[in-house]
């Protein structure tokens, strides 16, 4: 079943824009729910071994998240978003921020303008993100910062890894 | 063969190479004790790790580093894979929240 859901991942370089779309076996007021919802957020936000640690969260325009993706080994990155416009169960926009922990915006770092869009057709609901950077070179820069959590994913099969070469 | 980070990453025991240098910079003897293998070995898998611009060596005193080299190209297109990656290992945990709350609805 898994493997019929659509996974759609790309960029557009010439808008310093990432596009993902994919496809839920669920209603859309679940979908919804998932990602707009502080503690069902926490659930699925960071993949494993990462965890994702919602401070507050205030979905209304105007409100925030204030969420920090923890390592395994104890890093921290602290996000904020800032919903600008809420239509349920259809749409709603964010601005993402990268801050320190008392949540002290990185002014270093623009922000990245998402727009999440949610359908549902014969029960199977589509969400489609788009993630649009200030300049190709934030854009990068969040690449190779999403590189280093990538890897540390993997780390979680190391030990196993290890252990299967010994023999 | 082609020399680039896919190819890099193509291999298990590369995979694991890389993910144990994203502790930190290490000599091939330190690796080997990883690995309880013969640091020749290693060397083989380093030396394609560098071919393909994945990690950097750096001599300190006798010794030499390897580091994963993540700035020698400023072309984002080689940590896109990993990125994907981040966003299909998120949405399969989705899946799996999803599920159980269609099940606890029943």
């Amino acid at each position: 079943m898994k493997n019929s859901l659509l996974f759609d991942f790309t960029v557009d370089k010439s808008t310093n824009t990432v596009f993902v779309k994919r496809e839920f076996d669920a209603d859309q007021s679940s979908v919804w729910d998932a990602f707009t919802k502080q503690d069902i957020l926490d659930q699925w936000w960071a993949p494993k071994p990462w965890t994702s640690k919602t401070r507050h969260m205030d979905f209304e325009p105007g409100g925030r998240r204030v969420y920090a993706m923890c390592g395994p080994a104890g890093e921290e990155f602290w996000s904020v978003q800032e919903y600008t416009a809420i239509s349920p169960i259809e749409n709603f926009k964010q601005i993402s921020l990268f801050a320190d922990k008392d949540e002290n915006v990185n002014k270093d770092m623009p922000g990245s303008e998402w727009n999440l869009d949610f359908s549902e057709a014969d029960g199977v609901t589509t969400v489609s993100i788009s993630i649009k950077h200030k300049t190709l070179a934030t854009l990068e820069q969040m690449l190779k910062m999403g590189f280093k959590e990538g890897f540390t994913m993997t780390l979680n099969y190391l030990d196993q890894l290890l252990t299967n070469l010994k023999k | 063969m082609r020399r680039d980070i896919y190819q890099a990453i193509a291999d298990p025991t590369r995979r694991v190479l890389l993910a144990l240098l994203t502790l930190g910079a290490m000599t091939p003897d330190a690796i080997a004790g990883h690995f309880g293998s013969v640091r020749q070995g290693v060397s083989k898998y380093l030396q394609m790790l560098a071919d393909c611009g994945a990690v950097d060596q750096a001599q300190r005193g006798r010794e030499i580093y390897y580091h994963l080299n993540l700035d020698k190209k400023n072309e984002p297109d080689h940590w896109l894979e990993q990125f994907r990656k981040i966003w299909e290992s998120r949405f399969n945990q989705l899946d799996e929240v999803l599920l159980t709350i269609k099940k606890n609805k029943l």
